[in-house]
C-alpha cells in the first residue's frame, strides 16, 4: 500500500504517467458506460471505437519513424495495406481464384504475426534505397511508396481481385470467451468463441490487447540501447556514426519496426471489416496518421496515442454527427426555419454544416498547432525546443 | 626511448586527400607513438580536419595508408573506426541536443553494449543488467570530465566548455585506445585552458593516446610530445615542441614569409 501510495505521488506530475492512466481507466470502463448510456445500444460506438484502436496502433508505429528516429514518412499507409492485403489472402478464399487454387486459412493469431513481418520486411525494403536520403527528399521518396503499392495491389487482379478487394475473411477464434453486463448481456462464458461483427465487445477488447502489447514494446524500444541510436541519428547523424552507431542498420531497424506496427493493425483492421479494398489505404490515410502524431506530440508514446483518438473521434464521430446535431439544435431553439431549403440557395443547415466539414476540420487542426504548437502531449524534449529563451537564461548563468 | 622499441598506434603512409582540383592533404606521413600526446598543428585551410577525418572514415583518402594498430583502416566507415577504437570530437561541437548529457555519453557506450533487438523489445534481464552498467559507467565518465552535476540537462543548455568537456566524456566512452581532439581549447579562457590540459593528462594517465589539432600554442607547447605541421596539405616539420617552434619553415607558415 505504502509502496503504491509512493509510486502515485512519483508520478502525479509526471504527464506521461497521467496520460497513461487516463487512457487504460478510460478503455476499460468505456464499454460499460456506453452501454448503460445508451440503454444497451451502444454497439455502434463501441465498433467505432474499436475502429479508432487501429489508429492508435498506427500512430505508436509511425511515432517510431517519425518521432524518435526522425525520418519523415509520408506513405505509411503502404504498410498499412501490406498488413491487411497479407491476412487478406492468407486467411479467406480469395487463394483459390489465384494461380495456385488453394485458399489458405492461417489462423488469425498467427497471421497477425506473419503480417507484422511481412510489412517489416517491405519497412526494410523500402529502408534500404533511402538510407542516403534525408529530410524532404525521403519524404518525397516514401510518399511515392506510398502510391505504388495500393495501385500495385489494385492492378494484381488474379491474386488480390483487384479494385472489388477481397472480402469474407476470416475472423479470429478463441477456445472461450467471457461475456457480461458490459456488453450488455448475462454474464457467461462462451465456448468455441467467434469474433463476429455483431460484437463489437470482442474486438473492442482485442484492439486494447493489441495496444496494451505495442505500448509495451515500444516503450522498451523508447529507452533502450536502440531508441538511444534513433535519437542520436536524428540529431546528428555525422556525430552519431563517429561515436560507432551504425547508422544504416539504425535507420532500417526504424523503418522495418515502425512498419511492423501497421502490420500488426492490418491484419486487425482487415478481419473486423471482413474487407480489403485498395481504396483504404490512399495517401489520405498516411497524412491522417501523420497529424495524428504530429498534433499529439511528435516522439512521445501518449501523445501520439492522444492525438491519434482525438482525431479519429473528430473525423468519424463529431464531423459525421454535426449536421443532424445542428439540426436538432435549430428546432429546440425555435428557429426551424433555418432548417428549410430556401429558393435563394440556402440548403439548410444540415446540409451548410455538412459541406462544411472539412473547413471545420482544417480550422481544428490549425487552431490545436496555434494553441499547442508542440503538440498536445509534447515529448520533454520538443516542449523545451519550442520554449529554448527560458533554458537559454540558465545556461549563460553557469557560464 | 620505449616508443621506439613499440610499434605506432597510428601510422600515416603517403596520404592524398583530393576534392575535385583541390589537393587538400598532400602526401602526408607520420607516425603517432602510444601513450604520448600527439599534435597537428597548422595555419587555417591547412588540411588538419580533413586528415582526422581520413582517419575516423568520413572521408576516403584518395591514396596512401592509414594503419591503425596495424592494419590498415583507410576506406573504413566511421562506425566501424569508432568499433576500432578511435575516438573524435569535432571542431564545432556536435552533441545530441536534444537528448540529456548522460544520455549523450550513453551514445557513446552504444558500441561496447551487446543487447539485441530481442532484449530491447523485452527488457530482458540482460539488458536491464546492461542499462545499469551503462548509467553507471556514464556517471563515472561525467565525473571525469567535472560535469557530473549537469547529468540530466540537455546538451543544447550546457554552458561552452561544459559542452566541449562532454563531448569528450562521449569520445572516452566509446572506450577508445586513439582519442583525437579538434581543436579542443578553441574559445577557451586561460584558466579553462590549464582545466583542458589537466584533463589531457589525465586521460593520458588511463593509457590513452592523444592525437590533438590546436591553435594555441602555448597548449601545444606545454601539453604534446611531438608535433606534426601541416601548411597547404603538406607536412613541413615534425618534432619535438621546443624543435618545430625553432624551424624556419613554421615560422614562415604562420607569420607570412619575409620578401
Amino acid at each position: 500500500m505504502n509502496r503504491l501510495r509512493a509510486l502515485v505521488r512519483e508520478n502525479s506530475r509526471n504527464p506521461n504517467a497521467i496520460a497513461y492512466t487516463v487512457m487504460a481507466i478510460g478503455a476499460i470502463a468505456f464499454p460499460g458506460i456506453i452501454q448503460f448510456a445508451n440503454g444497451g445500444n451502444g454497439d455502434y460506438l463501441v465498433s467505432l471505437a474499436a475502429d479508432s484502436g487501429v489508429y492508435v496502433i498506427l500512430a505508436i508505429g509511425l511515432n517510431v519513424v517519425v518521432g524518435f528516429a526522425g525520418l519523415l514518412d509520408l506513405g505509411y499507409a503502404a504498410f498499412f495495406a501490406i498488413g491487411s492485403y497479407t491476412y487478406g489472402m492468407l486467411a479467406s478464399a480469395q487463394l483459390i481464384s489465384s494461380p495456385i487454387h488453394h485458399a489458405v486459412h492461417i489462423p488469425f493469431w498467427i497471421a497477425l504475426l506473419i503480417g507484422m513481418f511481412v510489412a517489416a520486411g517491405a519497412g526494410a525494403l523500402l529502408g534500404a534505397p533511402t538510407l542516403r536520403l534525408r529530410g524532404d527528399y525521403l519524404a518525397i521518396v516514401t510518399l511515392g511508396f506510398g502510391e505504388i503499392v495500393p495501385r500495385f495491389f489494385r492492378n494484381m487482379k488474379d491474386w488480390t481481385s483487384g479494385v472489388n478487394g477481397i472480402s469474407a475473411l476470416d475472423v479470429p477464434t478463441l477456445p472461450f470467451w467471457i461475456t457480461g453486463p458490459w456488453a450488455s448481456t448475462q454474464l457467461a462464458i462462451e465456448h468455441n468463441f467467434r469474433f463476429v461483427s455483431f460484437n463489437p465487445t470482442a474486438w473492442y477488447v482485442l484492439v486494447v490487447i493489441l495496444i496494451f502489447i505495442s505500448v509495451i514494446g515500444v516503450n522498451n524500444l523508447y529507452r533502450s540501447r536502440l531508441g538511444r541510436a534513433w535519437m542520436a541519428v536524428r540529431e546528428d547523424e555525422t556525430a552519431a556514426a563517429a561515436m560507432g552507431v551504425n547508422t544504416v542498420n539504425t535507420k532500417l531497424l526504424a523503418f522495418a519496426i515502425g512498419a511492423s506496427f501497421s502490420g500488426f493493425a492490418g491484419a486487425f483492421y482487415g478481419a473486423k471489416l471482413s474487407l480489403v479494398s485498395p481504396d483504404s489505404f490512399g495517401f489520405i490515410v498516411s497524412i491522417t496518421i501523420l497529424s495524428m502524431v504530429v498534433l499529439g506530440g511528435m516522439g512521445n508514446i501518449p501523445g501520439a496515442m492522444i492525438g491519434a483518438l482525438l482525431l479519429y473521434s473528430i473525423l468519424y464521430y463529431f464531423l459525421p454527427a454535426a449536421p443532424a446535431q445542428a439540426a436538432a439544435l435549430a428546432h429546440s431553439v425555435g428557429m426551424d426555419w433555418l432548417n428549410q431549403s430556401s429558393p435563394n440557395g440556402w440548403p439548410g443547415i444540415s446540409e451548410f454544416i455538412h459541406r462544411l466539414q472539412f473547413i471545420m476540420f482544417g480550422l481544428i487542426l490549425v487552431g490545436i498547432m496555434l494553441l499547442r504548437p508542440q503538440g498536445l502531449l509534447p515529448s520533454r524534449l520538443r516542449a523545451q525546443e519550442l520554449k529554448r529563451g527560458v533554458h537559454d537564461e540558465s545556461a549563460v548563468v553557469t557560464a | 626511448m620505449s616508443q621506439q622499441t613499440e610499434p605506432p598506434i597510428l601510422s600515416l603512409q603517403g596520404v592524398i586527400k583530393r576534392f575535385g582540383g583541390l589537393t587538400a592533404v598532400d602526401q602526408v606521413s607520420f607516425d603517432v607513438p602510444k601513450g604520448e600526446v600527439f599534435a597537428l598543428i597548422g595555419p587555417n585551410g591547412a588540411g588538419k580536419t580533413t586528415l582526422f577525418n581520413c582517419i575516423t572514415g568520413m572521408h576516403v583518402p584518395t591514396a596512401g595508408k592509414v594503419v591503425f594498430e596495424s592494419r590498415d583502416i583507410a576506406g573504413t566507415k566511421p562506425y566501424q573506426t569508432a568499433q576500432l577504437g578511435i575516438a573524435r570530437t569535432f571542431q564545432n561541437i556536435r552533441l545530441f541536443e536534444y537528448m540529456s548529457a548522460i544520455d549523450n555519453v550513453k551514445v557513446g557506450e552504444h558500441v561496447r553494449m551487446k543487447a539485441k533487438l530481442w532484449d530491447a523489445i523485452f527488457r530482458t534481464p540482460f539488458a536491464r543488467r546492461e542499462e545499469r552498467e551503462v548509467s553507471e559507467r556514464a556517471m563515472e565518465y561525467l565525473r571525469f570530465v567535472g560535469i557530473e552535476r549537469h547529468a540530466d540537462n540537455y546538451a543544447r543548455n550546457l554552458a561552452y566548455g561544459q559542452q566541449r568537456r562532454l563531448e569528450i566524456a562521449r569520445a572516452l566512452a566509446t572506450e577508445p585506445h586513439l582519442l583525437l581532439l579538434d581543436e579542443p581549447a578553441a574559445g577557451f579562457t586561460p584558466q579553462e585552458k590549464v582545466e583542458l590540459m589537466a584533463l589531457v593528462d589525465k586521460i593520458i594517465s588511463r593509457g590513452i593516446t592523444v592525437f590533438l589539432i590546436e591553435h594555441d600554442m602555448k597548449v601545444v607547447m606545454e601539453v604534446s610530445q611531438r608535433i606534426v605541421v601541416l601548411d597547404h596539405g603538406e607536412k613541413i616539420a615534425e618534432g619535438p615542441p621546443a624543435e618545430v617552434r625553432k624551424d624556419q619553415r613554421v615560422i614562415d607558415a604562420y607569420l607570412g614569409k619575409s620578401a
